[in-house]
């Protein structure tokens, strides 16, 4: 019945893989991201339009180049500085045709144009917005909704990573197979910024209110395309398809959120789970341990309530020691303290709590309060239990979430403690 | 840097509010100020009686004064309450925003506050 909604998402997909290809081919050779973005964003938002009513041509990439060569020939007839401006765009535009001419497809320099968005240069909060912009063709309103910023600001900073990356210099980097594991890190880095964007943020809340999970797994499985044997990357994938199988596990029926523990885990989508097993035990074969691979390791154990067991919580501590070692920051070691606590009693994860929050500011991180809220809890310290759990509420984007905080902390007021939950998991990819 | 944040939402949506939603509604609030407060960066914010208690005034060029019944302008969301908030930038006031339980059920508006250069 859904089939108007299904075709467009068939019909955006192909077009949004086709944008990202044309892009970086334009500006690569262009050596002009903008001129290129504009002279693609009239036959990408046709295609938009029409793909999912004609269906997706058999060659989409042939499609766009040809709607966007109209579009910047146009402009070159009306304007004589755009003819500056465009001539290598044009010169490019050719350069294209002629590939897919000989070879049936446009060359992807899609993982080149994703080195140049997390180049040194770029500052790290940008480089995930950017990608998603440039790879995906997003708009500039919806990323900056996603990562909580205003559209006018996120649009000037965009305006400035991109002249950063022209300032770079071009072509794009080319990168030799030596060091594609150092420069593919920061790219990973970014993809997982997207995912968890407005999520992994100081309000904890889950992908459903980031709304870009669905295409940082795209850009996650692209990635894992261009390089499939690199152990990060499937790592990364694993970590991501372990998060987002969750996700309708997250609301009740009736919208209130529902902690890890307590989660229904037939709603759990086993077929991305499956695929994350599997793509985990490839990684490991190449025996190169790494921070992504070692959080899916930890989701991989979180898995465990699907048979009706307990997670193996000295192993999930001995993973978050592995990673703090190797990409230290205050949130594993928040998320270790709340394992710490499941296997060696409430107080002792209070201690490694007490000792995160002496080395980091989390005053604000409403995950350190719901943490902090469930071990207060656990240890029967209710007075404290209940103000950690307001804390945590007043700190929530999310309004279930904040319903849950609120609803722990009235039932401190009324009854016995309950058994601790997991009310931190917005802090992790739960 | 000052921040006005300014809630508009549906003001007959709270009077149709069954009690214990009504309640978990107030407690949201108050643990959202109080987390303002704990951050430090709370300087002001009250909830307002109804639009219907508000008077409009205005004052033609003539010197002529016109007092109506009501908000200005008559919309479906109207100015229910404000916080005013002391942080770093706008990106900042923007998160605060978003915490806002008034933000999950109508719209809260981030205005920056110009500051007026004081006399020594």
């Amino acid at each position: 019945m859904n089939s108007r909604p299904a075709a467009y998402a068939v019909a955006e997909r192909a077009a949004r893989e086709s944008y990202g290809k044309l892009l970086a081919y334009l500006a690569a050779r262009s050596g002009n991201i903008d001129a290129a973005q504009d002279a693609l964003a009239d036959a990408f938002t046709s295609a938009l339009e029409r793909w999912p009513l004609d269906g997706v041509p058999r060659t989409p990439d042939a499609w766009l180049l040809v709607s966007a060569r109209h579009r910047l020939f146009d402009r070159h007839r009306r304007d004589v500085r755009a003819e500056r401006l465009h001539g290598a765009l044009a010169a490019a535009a050719r350069d294209a045709q002629r590939d897919f001419e000989r070879a049936g497809e446009i060359g992807d320099e899609r993982l080149a144009f994703m080195f140049a968005c997390t180049a040194a240069a770029i500052a790290p909060e940008m480089r995930a917005p950017l990608m998603l912009q440039l790879v995906l063709g997003l708009d500039a309103a919806r990323i900056a909704s996603a990562f909580l910023i205003a559209p006018a600001a996120m649009s000037q900073r965009l305006v400035r990573a991109k002249r950063k990356i022209a300032a770079a210099g071009t072509p794009l980097p080319r990168v030799s197979p030596d060091d594609l594991s150092a420069r593919i890190d920061a790219v990973l880095a970014a993809v997982y910024a997207a995912f968890s964007a407005g999520w992994s943020d100081p309000a904890g809340v889950d992908p459903r209110v980031s709304g870009l999970a669905v295409e940082a797994l795209w850009l996650g499985r692209l990635v894992a395309d261009i390089v499939p044997d690199d152990p990060e990357t499937l790592g990364l994938l694993a970590l991501m398809l372990h998060a987002d199988a969750r996700r309708a596990a997250r609301r009740d029926s009736t919208g209130a959120y529902v902690p890890l523990a307590e989660q229904n885990t037939r709603l759990w989508n086993a077929a991305q789970i499956d695929e994350a097993e599997s793509l985990l035990r490839r990684a490991a074969r190449a025996r190169r341990p790494g921070r992504f691979q070692l959080e899916a390791a930890i989701q991989s154990a979180y898995a465990e309530y699907r048979f009706g067991r307990e997670p193996a919580w000295n192993a999930i501590v001995a993973l978050y020691d592995g990673l703090l070692r190797i990409a230290g920051s205050p949130v594993v070691a928040l998320n270790r303290a709340v394992a710490v606590g499941r296997l060696r009693g409430a107080p002792a994860g209070l201690l490694a709590l007490d000792d995160v929050a002496v080395r980091s500011d989390l005053r604000d991180y409403q995950p350190y309060w719901a943490a902090r809220a469930d071990l207060l809890a656990a240890t029967g310290a209710r007075a404290e239990a209940y103000r950690a759990f307001e804390r945590a509420a007043g700190l929530s984007v999310d309004p279930a979430v904040r319903g849950y905080l609120l609803g722990c902390a009235r039932r401190l007021g009324t009854a016995q403690p309950s058994a601790p939950s997991s009310a931190s998991e917005g802090k992790s990819p739960g | 840097m000052e921040f006005l944040l300014q809630l508009y939402a549906d003001q007959t949506r709270w009077s149709t509010l069954p009690p214990d939603q009504a309640h978990a509604e107030m407690g949201a609030y108050a643990a959202y100020t109080q987390a303002l407060h704990d951050a430090g960066v709370f300087v002001a914010g009250e909830r307002l009686a109804p639009p219907s208690s508000a008077a409009s005034v205005r004052v033609s060029a003539d010197g002529k004064a016109s007092v109506v019944d009501g908000p200005y302008p008559e919309t479906k969301e109207q100015l229910g309450g404000y916080y005013v908030i002391d942080v770093a930038d706008h990106d900042a006031a923007v998160s605060w925003a978003a915490r806002c339980p008034g933000a999950s059920h109508g719209t809260v508006e981030v205005r920056p506050i110009m500051a007026v250069p004081t006399a020594a």
